[in-house]
């Protein structure tokens, strides 16, 4: 499609008292893998939550897929930062993954064979294959992360958005993640939050600088002052390199 | 045995027997719900309340089983709407319908003229007094639950496991969780005849929670806590016969026994399981 995947124009948001998010622009084109990075209570959350359509903006205009972003809700595949369930909950990895599938296909009864072999195609991709029979309560952290990719995944989606994928995992499984991204980018638009920017530098196209205010960078031009401009005090920067 | 010598002769024991098997299911399906979505206080509410209803039915001369679903299900929703309206003040609230639904219907019955002993009944139950014209209602609530539940299997599942998620996907997510708060208004009418509205919540819970300590899908805990139910409502019953003790509380201290064992015991198995694992190497 012509145009911008996700077009965000004039957007303020408040919870109960000063604004989160002050007149945000951000124009996504498709196949772009943008980070969004900023400090806690920056804002980032909550302009996922608008491009989700699970809360409002107060003003401006946010369109998805040149949807309103209720209507493109199935188009997308979402990654919580937390997972919002019970880890107790009896439900085994291929059940979760599987919840991809809800809103396509029949509406009465189980998931279709069709539906399983499309789980079963994410699974492989972020590798927890092996674990599809496994209760949710004996993954690990990096391997819960993959299990929640999947579930994305198996919505087919156009663009995945991913709150802070590494957040509770260390750091050689976090480049697995983002390797992991960054093949999945081939095929879709890839929105991804992440409190370390220099880290994530290396993998995205572009840096969406949040807080309540948002400024692009192309990653070529990240370096200690941007960071330090955003973040307002100095921040180390620990020099990295990936080899790939 | 004395039970069962009683059991090929009386009647009235194998409309209970009957009955308690029915019950066991939806208590199986549903309370496997109420378990893992944590609903147990709600469904405590909802079948607190439903004295309301019976007492409301008693005074206008209609049925009280009938005044018991109609009300279970107007709580139903009116508690489903204060808790996605209210979120904070929710226990609270639920806490105020239980008591004023309670106390309307003390009020009803104090009301109604005539002969009043039902109400013990109701509160407490009494399996050996269900007219088996009772178990064809019983028998039809149970349809309706296990066809409610296999339509929509998966979209219950989604809701009762990440509420948020299912909404992502395009889910109906309010409609489905209204709809889970109506199974379980149906089920609690589907057990006061056997345990009573104040026992409810015990055989809605007990044997969902005993089935959770073995299995790891929510299909399998159903099974699991239908058989678990059955067991215990069949047992409670044989139990009380002989020495005349009152069968819904029987079934009660059975099922409340059975869970103070099943834990412990669950939690060693798995602890062996995972030694056995680890020393596997995998």
């Amino acid at each position: 499609m012509s145009g911008p995947v996700i077009d965000i124009r004039g957007v303020s948001y408040a919870y109960d008292g000063p604004a989160v998010l002050s007149n945000i622009d951000l124009q996504v084109p498709a196949g772009e893998f943008l980070g969004i990075v900023g400090p806690n209570a920056g804002g980032k959350s909550t302009l996922l939550k608008l491009i989700l359509g699970l809360i409002e903006p107060h003003a401006g205009q946010v369109r998805v897929l040149g949807r309103s972003p209720v209507r493109a809700r199935r188009s997308l595949g979402y990654v919580p930062q937390y997972p919002a369930f019970a880890r107790d909950f009896p439900i085994t990895v291929e059940q979760v993954v599987l919840m991809g599938r809800l809103g396509t296909g029949r509406p009465f009864g189980g998931y279709s064979a069709a539906d399983r072999a499309i789980a079963r195609r994410a699974m492989t991709e972020t590798e927890v294959d092996h674990l599809a029979g496994r209760h949710i309560q004996h993954l690990s952290g990096g391997q819960l992360q993959r299990v929640l990719v999947a579930r994305a995944l198996a919505a087919e989606p156009q663009i995945l958005l991913l709150d802070e994928p590494t957040a509770n995992i260390d750091q050689r499984m976090e480049s697995d993640i983002f390797d992991l991204l960054r093949s999945l980018n081939d095929r879709m638009t890839i929105l991804v939050v992440s409190h370390d920017v220099a880290f994530i530098s290396g993998y995205v196209h572009r840096v969406a600088c949040l807080n309540r205010t948002l400024v692009c960078h192309d990653t070529a031009a990240i370096d200690g002052d941007t960071i330090q401009n955003l973040y307002g005090e100095d921040v180390r920067m620990v020099a990295h390199h990936h080899s790939h | 045995m004395a039970f069962l010598d009683a059991l090929g002769h009386y009647p009235f024991l194998q409309t209970a027997l009957a009955a308690g098997l029915l019950a066991s299911l939806g208590c199986g399906i549903v309370g496997s719900y109420v378990v893992v979505k944590r609903l147990g206080f709600l469904a405590g509410g909802i079948a607190h309340a439903v004295l309301g209803g019976m007492g409301a039915a008693l005074f206008f001369g209609y049925d009280p089983l009938g005044g018991a679903l109609l009300s279970a299900v107007v709580m139903a929703l009116l508690m489903g709407w204060v808790r996605l309206h209210w979120g904070a003040a929710e226990d609270t609230l639920i806490g105020a319908l239980w008591a004023v639904g309670m106390a309307v219907g003390v009020m009803f019955i104090a009301r109604t003229p005539g002969y009043q002993t039902d109400l013990m009944s109701y509160l407490f139950g009494n399996i050996l007094l269900i007219p088996p014209s009772d178990l064809w209602l019983m028998l039809a609530l149970d349809a309706v639950l296990v066809v409610a539940v296999a339509l929509f299997s998966k979209q219950l599942q989604a809701v009762a496991f990440d509420e948020e998620f299912a909404r992502l996907r395009g889910l109906p997510v309010t409609f489905f969780y209204l709809l889970l708060l109506c199974l379980v208004a149906v089920t609690v009418v589907l057990l006061i005849r056997v345990v009573g509205l104040i026992l409810v919540i015990a055989l809605l819970t007990l044997p969902a929670a005993i089935a959770g300590h073995y299995v790891q899908t929510l299909g399998r805990m159903m099974v699991v806590a239908v058989v678990v139910g059955a067991l215990l409502t069949s047992g409670g019953l044989a139990l009380s016969y002989a020495p005349d003790l009152p069968p819904g509380a029987t079934i009660i201290l059975l099922a409340g026994l059975a869970y103070v064992v099943s834990l412990p015991l669950s939690r060693a198995l798995l602890a062996r399981r995972n030694r056995r694992a680890a020393r596997g190497g995998n």
